[in-house]
């Protein structure tokens, strides 16, 4: 199984600037860790205890996982995954 | 230095002023690598707050997939200050996460709504680190 998985900028320290890379899961949670497992440290950057992290954004083929099960989200061969950091801010 | 043009600095404003007293958001992109602010995208503000910006993540996918199929990327990410100065708040540089754009910050606090100057200021954002730069605003961007 081959899953496209697009890394936003500021993570490409982990992929050695690559814009995209594969991994294999059945769920987005199996994924992020054969991610961590190629990419040691990416992991920590999209999860914090144990759920997917306020700010940042995941898709499958378009669709925000957290309308999809977020971490549960299911996935099968040629889906893609979209990586975006979430573009926010506050005054304080 | 982030240049740009009097048209694009005038639309940030607009929509600056527009949006108060919550905050307005938006990005400029350009080609990859060029530095060149070409395209004003108005984004909404999702959190529809005087304090807190966040595009809405369905808007934030579209716009990143335009700009990968433009072959551009975020020159300038912008918003604005509605009651406080126009300089990246904590959360602000906590969740900064493009290295390469120009955050400009725009506040409202003096005038509003209404005619005025506002403080529109540059800076960039990496690591936690923020440097303020020099903001030109030219008639016009050059040719390419
Ligand atoms: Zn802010």
């Amino acid at each position: 199984m081959a899953i496209e998985v697009r890394i936003p900028t500021i993570l490409r320290t982990y992929t050695g600037g690559e814009k995209a890379v594969t991994a294999d899961g059945a769920s987005l949670s199996a994924l992020i860790d054969d991610l961590e497992a190629g990419h040691p440290g990416i992991k920590d950057r999209l999860i914090d205890n144990g759920d997917l992290r306020r700010f940042v954004n995941v898709y499958i083929n378009d669709e925000d996982v957290r309308f999809i099960g977020g971490l549960e989200a299911t996935l099968k061969d040629g889906d893609q995954v979209v990586v975006l950091p979430a573009v926010a801010g506050g005054a304080v | 230095m982030l240049t740009l043009d009097q048209a694009t600095y005038d639309a940030i404003v607009a929509h600056a002023k527009r949006d108060h007293p919550d905050e307005a958001c938006g990005i400029v992109a350009g080609p990859e690598g060029s530095d060149r602010p070409e395209r004003y995208v108005e984004m909404v503000n999702a959190a529809g707050s005087p304090t807190f910006y966040e595009f809405d993540s369905t808007d934030l996918f579209q716009l990143y997939k335009e700009m990968d199929a433009n072959g551009e990327e975020p020159v300038v990410v912008y918003h604005s200050h509605t009651a406080t100065e126009a300089y990246p708040s904590r959360t602000d540089i906590g969740l900064a996460s493009e290295p390469n754009a120009h955050y400009v910050l725009v506040s409202t606090r003096e005038h509003g709504n209404n005619e005025g100057p506002v403080e529109f200021r540059s800076y960039r954002i990496v690591d936690g680190e923020v440097t303020e730069e020099e903001v030109t605003v030219v008639p016009e961007l050059s040719a390419r």
